[in-house]
């Protein structure tokens, strides 16, 4: 063993495929498919019958722009198809018509990961594998589905700045939120209309020199690209500690075993051959077009909210993420916030308070769901909160009220005075009373505290809950504690 | 010019089974075409743009608006292995 | 029946619409003559001919029209000359072709050509050779032999062909009839089993001028199926011009120098045609192509690069032959463009393939993409200072069959007075210039872009002054 052990990070790079929600395919007028039966959305160009040529489709080039304009990558003034030659039953042409050194967006950014390049093309057809297990190997014969082939694809590759398996889950997490938003996809791994493969590679960590890269597909889930990732990081790492070298090769993600195998070489590395697609003209993003995808970005895109939830409302970043990549959260959170005056309660309301009470209300309707169809209105969380900070109503005694707000909805006013769910004070009747009782209940613990244990208040507090049913707020028990002590 | 390795090697690329007298004709045939070519590549053509499209034309774009497919039936009857509503194939990786 | 197959395209129409000749009439000739032919110029003939739609009142008058086989024609075989597709029948109709029926032009049949349209002679194509009328010992050029070959020979009206590198106006020449080579972009190739998608046109090919300007007339336009097609500036004219006064030829000396390659009996024929000319009133002068002598290269390296991908999609998977389909995928693949790829196709998928590769690219197309930029410029020049430019259309007259078939480098060569154009892109046209030692010579005149009207003048001038009497071959 040697004495000093390498520190390696891991260095990845994401290209995410997305089909493109539009009416038709990239180059035909095929309508898109939705599991209909095997090929009846072909037509001479999508089938690469002879004779047949292609022609853009305006709106998939509008959809493009708009994820470039999203992503702040520059939108290239004139940008060319280009022909990708290999030979493939999927592939009609022989080729596939795709963008190769002038595509239609570079550069950018979203939230941690710098964009490479965006640009337009088509996708493959379905090939089919007869056998049971649907996969290649053991099966004799394939055949062909020519629905999807076609379909417009945009095709969004990073530079390798992501840093760690959980960021290879999560910031496609955030992406697909953003591209939900602009509307150009339904951006679902399972279905396909979001396909996202892995560049992995690993260096000594501190150096600027990149390692040799492998390349992961068939990562179907956000957990599953975590997963390969990490599998292939340790595998990665493994192999250079034992004086191996990484080799460059794809890997297939198996998530039954959670393992990676090498797909089979190809005895000739792919040479594509790449030339300009004479049958097409090159595509020029005019003012027009640029403008009219501006037009159609919605006011605020994830990364922004976010931004702005942490930075001008002091949201923490996770709770600030989550709200952005979660539109339906976001969306709740704004409408309390802006709900000042709303119950006749014209007290400010503070953001971070508030943010508090979003996850304590999907805990109560589940995760899946819409606080906007729950019976809880926006104003009555807003209240609530509001109540919270200033300690009208406890902590407890208003996970209580919320409880009731998600049954019952109304004013949580309403609820808190008809359930006597109001907030104990050393003002109240009682409450010191209960207090001096918890005191003597315990002195062991009263000693404790006494001589500087803070720790051995907790029992003291937990009686005076207890006797309250939560209604006192824990700090004003503290503090009455500590007063009757003498501290 | 072109020896029976590069001969083997874009046959591959083209998919095409060349027979051994083919492959010897073909790099006979091929260098010689090439070798006249090759006076191109003596010209001074620094800083000329490739014309990699003859008319003044960009943006020949198509509205998103469908149109009517080919009935299944008259794609499949070209088919030379019809199977399963598509189109029958060897599988690829199958021995 | 003989004197119905004399009268050209436009004056059979001309009677038709006299009412003085049935359209069935007429199409019976052609077809019976079409049918019994032993040029093996169809590959497909009509069995019957179609019910009258009121051709009478058509532009074309029901005048029936021969089509390349590689037009795609709905339901009847489109082979594009070639075993891989033999008995093919496409889905859909090609958008000209359309057209032409449209204007009153049905489908008589479908011409032989050199496979993919891959040839100057016609040897390659999968389904024989075509013979040339004039001497059936010879070729009748290529690729569009069959085409040539049918008109010449009064066994159609006219036709339809297409050129990449010469491939209507060669066989033109050899055949001693007209051909032309629109703009590009000026006639849709929506349909057209694809050679090199950069070159490709289609056009005419006829007995004289005029019938050439009519199937123009009903061919081009702007086709949303093709993003390359254009809309057309202004209308064909018919061309009625009587002289030539006012013109400017240009003589570009890259081409037709001593150095050249052309027969001497070409050169007779094209000097005396400038001598004409110039009795008609044109100023002949000599002009510079600077990179002219370049293009034969350029052109043999951009066409392959673009048919090996175009002709990729032919694999055996969804139509056409398939050959050892229960061996695995790639030996599938490759047996079957193997045996259904001619030797022509073959050599220049693999030159094409070649010139795309890695670390060829840009020795190879990126270089000659560069060539054609200075082609086109140096045309752009000229014509600033000639009205058009003028040649022989091709440097021999028809040669004898299997005379070049084993030296594919001179039958390259025999493109390079036509080549120059179609890389440009522009409008050229060949008209029969007389005959050497009996076979008729071509004389090409090109014009710039969308300048088709006036050349058809020109060369409708030309033709009159000429006087070339074709009968000889239709008997």
């Amino acid at each position: 063993m040697s004495s000093e052990k390498v520190e390696y990070e891991p260095v990845i790079g994401l290209e995410i495929h997305v089909q493109l929600s539009t009416r038709t395919k990239m180059f035909c007028g095929c309508r898109l498919s939705f599991n209909d039966p095997p090929n009846v959305h072909t037509c001479p160009t999508c089938l690469g019958l002879p004779g047949a040529l292609p022609v853009v489709n305006a709106r998939a080039v509008h959809f493009g722009i708009m994820i470039g304009l999203a992503l702040g990558c520059e939108i290239a003034e004139r940008s060319l198809f280009h022909r990708k030659n290999y030979f493939y039953p999927d592939l009609p042409k022989g080729y596939q018509i795709s963008q190769y050194d002038v595509p239609l967006c570079r550069g950018g950014r979203l939230g941690d990961v710098r964009i490479h390049r965006v640009h337009l093309e088509e996708d493959a057809a379905k090939l089919n594998h007869l056998g049971t297990s649907g996969r290649i190997h053991g099966s004799d014969r394939s055949w062909v589905d020519f629905n999807r082939g076609g379909t417009p694809l945009v095709e969004i590759v990073t530079e390798p700045d992501l840093r760690s398996p959980e960021q290879a889950r999560e910031w496609p997490s955030l992406l697909r939120t953003t591209l939900r938003q602009l509307g150009v996809s339904d951006v679902n791994m399972e279905e396909g209309s979001l396909r996202v493969d892995a560049n992995v590679s690993v260096r000594p960590a501190g150096a600027t020199e990149l390692g040799t890269k492998t390349e992961l597909k068939n990562m179907n889930s956000f957990r599953f690209l975590e997963r390969g990732v990490r599998a292939e990081i340790i595998r990665q790492i493994a192999l250079l500690e034992q004086g191996e070298p990484v080799l460059q090769e794809t890997l297939h993600y198996d998530p039954a075993s959670d393992s990676l195998t090498p797909l089979r070489s190809k005895e000739e590395a792919h040479d594509y051959r790449y030339f300009p697609e004479p049958d097409l003209v090159p595509v020029v993003a005019t003012e027009e077009m640029v403008a009219a995808a501006r037009a159609d970005l919605p006011a605020e895109l994830p990364a922004e909210r976010a931004a702005r939830y942490e930075n001008e409302l002091g949201l923490n970043a996770d709770t600030a993420r989550l709200f952005a990549f979660r539109t339906e959260l976001g969306d709740y959170f704004e409408r309390a916030l802006a709900a000042a005056g709303g119950n006749g309660d014209k007290r400010q309301i503070d953001p971070v308070e508030l943010s508090n009470w979003i996850p304590q209300l999907v805990e109560r309707i589940g995760s899946d769901s819409d606080p906007a169809s729950s019976n809880v209105a926006p104003e009555s969380l807003a209240t609530l909160a509001t109540m919270v900070k200033a300690k009208e109503v406890s902590r407890d005694a208003a996970r209580e009220v919320l409880t009731r707000l998600v049954e019952e909805g109304g004013d949580p006013r309403a609820i808190i005075e008809r359930e006597g769910l109001g907030a104990l004070t050393a003002d109240d009747d009682g409450l010191g009373e209960l207090v001096d009782r918890a005191i003597a209940a315990d002195p062991a613990a009263a000693e404790q505290v006494r001589s500087g244990n803070m720790k051995a208040i907790g029992p003291l507090v937990g009686y005076v809950m207890r006797e309250t049913k939560g209604r006192a707020d824990g700090g004003e028990i503290t503090r009455l504690i500590r007063e009757r002590l003498g501290l | 010019m072109l020896d029976r390795e590069q001969v083997l090697h874009v046959a591959r690329l083209a998919r095409l089974d060349l027979s051994d007298e083919e492959v010897e004709r073909m790099a006979i045939e091929l260098s010689k075409v090439l070798d006249h070519i090759d006076k191109i590549r003596e010209l001074d053509l620094e800083g000329v743009p490739p014309t990699s499209h003859v008319i003044d034309v960009v943006n020949a774009l198509r509205a998103d608006e469908p149109e009517p497919s080919l009935p299944r039936e008259v794609i499949l009857a070209a088919a030379p292995e019809p199977l399963h509503d598509g189109f029958g194939v060897p599988s690829p990786g199958a021995a | 029946m003989s004197e119905l197959i004399e009268l050209t395209a436009a004056a059979a129409a001309e009677r038709i619409r006299a009412r003085e000749i049935a359209p069935a009439e007429l199409f019976e000739a052609y077809r019976a003559r079409a049918a019994g032919n032993d040029l093996n110029a169809y590959t497909w003939v009509a069995e019957a001919p179609p019910a009258d739609d009121g051709y009478a009142q058509a532009p074309l008058g029901g005048v029936p029209v021969a089509v390349k086989d590689l037009f795609c024609t709905e339901g009847v075989p489109s082979q594009s000359g070639s075993k891989i597709l033999e008995g093919y029948r496409p889905p859909y109709t090609a958008t000209v072709v359309g057209k032409l029926a449209q204007a009153g032009a049905p489908l008589l049949g479908k011409t032989n050509q050199d496979e993919f349209a891959m040839g100057s002679s016609n040897e390659n194509s999968g389904f024989g050779p075509v013979l040339n009328p004039w001497d059936r010992s010879r070729v009748p050029g290529g690729s569009s032999g069959g085409s040539a070959a049918a008109v010449a020979a009064g066994l159609a009206p006219w036709a339809l062909g297409t050129d990449t590198g010469g491939s209507i106006r060669q066989p033109a020449a050899l055949c001693g009839i007209v051909g032309l080579k629109p703009t590009y972009g000026a006639c849709s190739r929506h349909g057209m089993i694809a050679f090199a998608s950069s070159l490709d046109q289609a056009g005419p090919l006829t007995r004289d001028v005029t019938d050439a300007a009519l199937i123009l007339r009903h061919t081009i336009g702007r086709d949303r199926h093709d993003s390359t097609s254009l809309e057309f500036p202004g209308e064909i004219a018919l061309p009625q011009a009587e002289d030539l006064k006012g013109i400017r030829l240009g003589v570009p000396e890259e081409l037709t120098g001593a150095a050249g390659g052309i027969e001497p009996g070409v050169r007779e024929s094209f000097e005396s045609t400038l001598a004409l000319a110039e009795r008609l009133g044109a100023t002949v002068e000599p002009c510079r192509l600077p990179h002219a002598p370049h293009a034969l290269s350029a052109y043999y390296l951009i066409a392959p690069a673009e048919a090996s991908a175009n002709l990729a999609r032919f694999d055996g998977v969804r139509y056409g032959l398939r050959v050892d389909g229960d061996a695995d995928l790639i030996t599938m693949y490759s047996r079957t463009r193997d045996a259904g790829f001619g030797p022509e196709v073959k050599r220049r998928i693999m030159l094409g393939t070649y010139a795309l590769s890695s670390g060829y690219y840009d020795a190879y197309y990126g270089t000659a993409q560069k060539v054609r930029t200075k082609i086109a410029e140096d045309f752009d020049n000229a014509f600033e200072r000639f009205d058009f430019i003028v040649t022989p259309t091709s440097p021999c007259t028809a040669f004898e069959l299997g005379s070049k078939i084993d030296d594919p480098l001179a039958m390259y060569l025999n493109d390079f007075l036509a080549v120059p154009m179609s890389l440009a892109g522009i409008a050229a046209i060949s008209i029969p210039s007389g005959l050497s030692e009996g076979l008729p010579v071509g004389f090409q005149l090109a014009g710039p872009a969308f300048s088709e009207s006036r050349l058809l003048d020109a060369a409708y001038a030309l033709e009159r002054a000429i006087g070339f009497d074709g009968s000889e071959a239709r008997r």
